[in-house]
């Protein structure tokens, strides 16, 4: 799935990485906690979360991770956006709850790569 | 890669855990630079990073000594923090002290030790109540 597609079935407003939206993801999680996003994923893709902190960009890039999706219309900080921007990792902002968020996307193809041991 | 050893130091401010992880991020990048695999990448930093909040949330900081070989990336992690009462229980899935501020950023689930250990080939604790921790990690190039 490219990220373009990603910004238009979660109605999503692009606040970085516009140069990517036509970069291909494969995998997804949904996830506030970042500890268990850097324990039982692995090659993923998009990072879903309801968290806007600093440490959500920091998990995204020590995970290798292209693309995060905050959800609930949540809006992170100027500094949040600039830092994934640093990074080269894409940030969507989607009004739609974690859990359709994820419906919608693993509906359209987007599923999850690593699986709890 | 030369043969000489790269060595990286670092010190991890206790008081921001918000900025915890710029040590790993530092690390990280010094690896890709160097041309490792990305797996091997990865495994290093997810380790350090867990060390690092570590540090932040139970220690007040501490600090981060990095060698780079041919073979291997080893990591030591040093506090002069409170120590860990009980290394078994602290290496078990979801046991935690963190404090509730923690979690709101998404962490302290009781992953930290249990992920180093998951992502490190090997791990050692040393740790002295009242004195402090030193942490060792090792993630091994088998591409080497």
């Amino acid at each position: 799935m490219k990220i373009r597609e990603i910004e238009t079935l979660l109605d999503a407003k692009l606040l970085c990485g516009e140069d990517k939206r036509d970069m291909e993801v494969y995998s997804a999680c949904a996830c506030d906690m970042m500890s268990d996003v850097l324990a039982f994923v692995k090659e993923q893709s998009v990072l879903l979360t309801g968290l806007v902190n600093p440490q959500v960009v920091r998990t995204a890039e020590m995970m290798d991770m292209r693309c995060i999706v905050f959800v609930r219309g949540k809006m992170p900080d100027e500094s949040v956006v600039a830092m994934a921007r640093e990074k080269d990792i894409v940030v969507l902002a989607s009004p739609y709850r974690m859990y359709n968020a994820s419906g919608i996307l693993y509906e359209h193809g987007l599923k999850e790569a690593g699986r709890s041991e | 890669m030369t043969t000489e050893p790269v060595r990286l130091h670092y010190t991890i401010n206790g008081g921001d855990l918000l900025s915890a992880g710029e040590a790993s991020a530092d690390m990280k990048r010094a690896l890709k630079q160097l041309g490792y695999p990305s797996d091997v990448i990865r495994n290093a930093a997810i380790a350090m990073y867990e060390g690092e909040l570590n540090m932040v949330i139970h220690a007040g900081g501490g600090e981060a000594d990095v060698e780079i070989s041919r073979d291997a990336v080893r990591i030591t992690l040093t506090d002069r923090g409170p120590g860990i009462p009980d290394v078994e229980l602290a290496m078990r899935e979801g046991y935690t002290t963190a404090p509730d501020s923690v979690r709101l950023l998404g962490f302290g689930a009781g992953m930290g030790l249990p992920n180093m250990k998951k992502y490190a080939d090997e791990l050692s604790i040393d740790t002295r109540p009242g004195e402090g921790t030193t942490v060792r990690a090792t993630v091994f190039n088998r591409e080497a």
